[in-house]
């Protein structure tokens, strides 16, 4: 696992393993999620993997109507809003994000600091897949 | 341009040009913007560049022309910026300008609408307010515009309610009734929404546009004028995306753009009398005002509500009517700015000129992507 490079192709094949995988810097300690190929924190470039468990809570987020065409091809638009947002991992680093399960019609009733778990989920089978996370109450 | 030097400029003279634009080759597939402009205006053969920043894109021309001046390598120098954005979609509008936000905003399918309602969100929880401030920085912007002959929206929320209830009169609709502004901006038959909790009216609209100013040495300044006006401060900075940003409701490149600024100015927050800052969308206002240190942080809401940022007001903010009702072709914004502050230091901004001030200091900010890029640029008159 040490001998991928600390970017984002490393990062998606992870994730196609169903597992998600960021940077430890070994001097400092400080995380990064997707991996960057230095510390920023002290621009160290002794690091190492370490494995998320998925799990935060909501930080911040967005409940969008006008959708782009890249997810109004998936159905999102006007009738069926969509929700993306900032979640705060356990671990400390946070991450953007679709959010799942959460009324993306009412988004006046969603209380900031719900507690959500990453699951992945795989686009069509081809040479095209890709696998992105979702999270959910 | 030419005719709103003093003195007059001959076009000869002018050594180089500074161009701003974000992406024309997007919206209308033409790329490679510097020679257009130079073809166009007899600069061939001297030398034009074009600079990016996203929606802050011609201020990073302005900061290139003053580098060449205080260098000494040019004397004069023309800096501007254009975007033309009507020829597109909406939606497509919102995926060009999507490509300013980061790789991992895009793919999780945030727009910028979405991105500064999800600063929204963290705002209203950590200050305890809600969607409702935001109606202040609406309207007053709207207050502004009508001021303003340049504007795109050259209406008050007032005129948009009026507007609304004549046209419902005409077709023989059921008559809306709204007790006030905010109760307008409340429904969502006439604000709907765009990305929770940024409706119609909290975004600046799609626009075309152009912008310029002339740059010159200190030293030759009145050869154009007797009345110049002198760049104090400028400053640049870059910002984390969302998920690796400390802190989602301030942008660091703002605070790191002002601080370069203020360092070189003298000047300190106080100093600056009035400002343009780029609320693209309401909520990007209060963040500016707090990150400039105009107000501290939390505080922009109510300085707002309070209306200390109006026109008549002790700050005022956005005397042009800001991005939201002058328009936003963003690669011409950050030039469009500076030339209000310019306007209000030289006392031309007409109706919206700053009542019963002596302006000598005034600022504007301007930020690119979702605050990847951001520049403060402090203007005197001596």
């Amino acid at each position: 696992m040490n001998d991928r490079a600390f970017n984002d192709h490393s990062y998606e094949e992870f994730l196609k393993e169903k597992k998600i995988m960021g940077s430890k810097c070994k001097k400092c300690g400080a995380l990064a999620l997707p991996p960057r190929p230095l510390c920023v924190s002290c621009f160290n470039q002794d690091l190492e993997w370490v494995q998320f468990r998925g799990a935060g809570k909501l930080a911040a987020f967005t409940s969008i109507v006008i959708a782009p065409p890249s997810m109004a091809k998936e159905g999102f638009g006007k009738n069926n809003p969509y929700i993306v947002g900032v979640i705060e991992l356990e671990e400390g680093p946070k991450m953007v994000g679709r959010i799942a399960g959460l009324d993306a019609k009412k988004p006046a009733e969603i209380d900031l600091g719900v507690a959500l778990k990453a699951e992945f989920i795989y686009t069509d089978p081809g040479p095209d897949q890709k696998t992105y996370l979702v999270f959910r109450p | 341009m030419l005719g709103s030097i003093d003195k007059g400029v001959d076009p000869k003279d002018i050594d180089a040009i500074y161009i701003g634009n974000f992406t024309n080759d997007f919206f209308v597939n033409q790329a490679h913007w510097g020679p257009i402009i130079s073809d166009l205006v007899g600069h061939v053969p001297k030398p034009v560049t074009r600079t990016e920043g996203a929606c802050a894109s011609s201020a990073l021309a302005f900061r290139e022309g003053v580098f060449a001046i205080a260098s000494g390598f040019y004397d004069i120098v023309l800096v501007g910026g254009l975007e033309q954005m009507s020829k597109r979609t909406t939606e497509e509008v919102a995926e060009g300008l999507g490509t300013a936000g980061s790789p991992y905003e895009v793919a999780a399918g945030f727009t910028f609408p979405g991105v500064f309602g999800t600063i929204a969100t963290s705002y209203f929880a950590k200050y305890g307010t809600n969607r409702e401030t935001l109606f202040n920085v609406t309207i007053k912007s709207h207050l502004n515009a009508p001021l303003n002959p340049k504007a795109q929206f050259p209406m008050t929320i007032r005129d948009f309610m009026n507007t609304r209830i004549e046209k419902c009169r005409q077709k023989g609709m059921p008559v809306p009734e709204w007790e006030d502004e905010k109760a307008f901006l409340r429904d969502v038959t006439v604000n709907p929404p765009i990305a929770w909790p940024m409706h119609l009216f909290d975004c600046c609209p799609i626009s075309d546009g152009a912008s310029c100013l002339l740059l010159v040495a200190e030293d030759i300044a009145k050869r154009f004028t007797d009345n110049p006006i002198y760049v104090a401060g400028i400053g640049q900075g870059s910002g984390y995306s969302l998920h690796a940003t400390k802190n989602i409701t301030s942008f660091e490149a703002t605070k790191y753009a002002a601080q370069e600024a203020y360092g070189m100015s003298g000047f300190t927050p106080n100093d600056i009398q009035f400002a343009e800052v780029h609320d693209c969308f309401s909520m990007a206002e209060l963040i500016h005002i707090e990150d400039l240190g105009f107000f501290k942080p939390g505080e922009g809401h109510k300085a707002t509500a309070e209306g200390l940022t109006r026109l008549d007001g002790p700050k005022p903010i956005n005397t042009s009517g800001g991005l939201k009702s002058k328009g936003h072709p963003v690669g011409a914004t950050g030039i469009a700015q500076i030339y209000e502050v310019w306007m209000q230091l030289r006392e031309k901004a007409g109706k919206r000129q700053i009542p019963n001030r002596n302006l000598r200091v005034g600022g504007a900010q301007n930020l690119g992507g979702t605050g990847g890029t951001c520049t403060f640029t402090i203007l005197e008159r001596r």
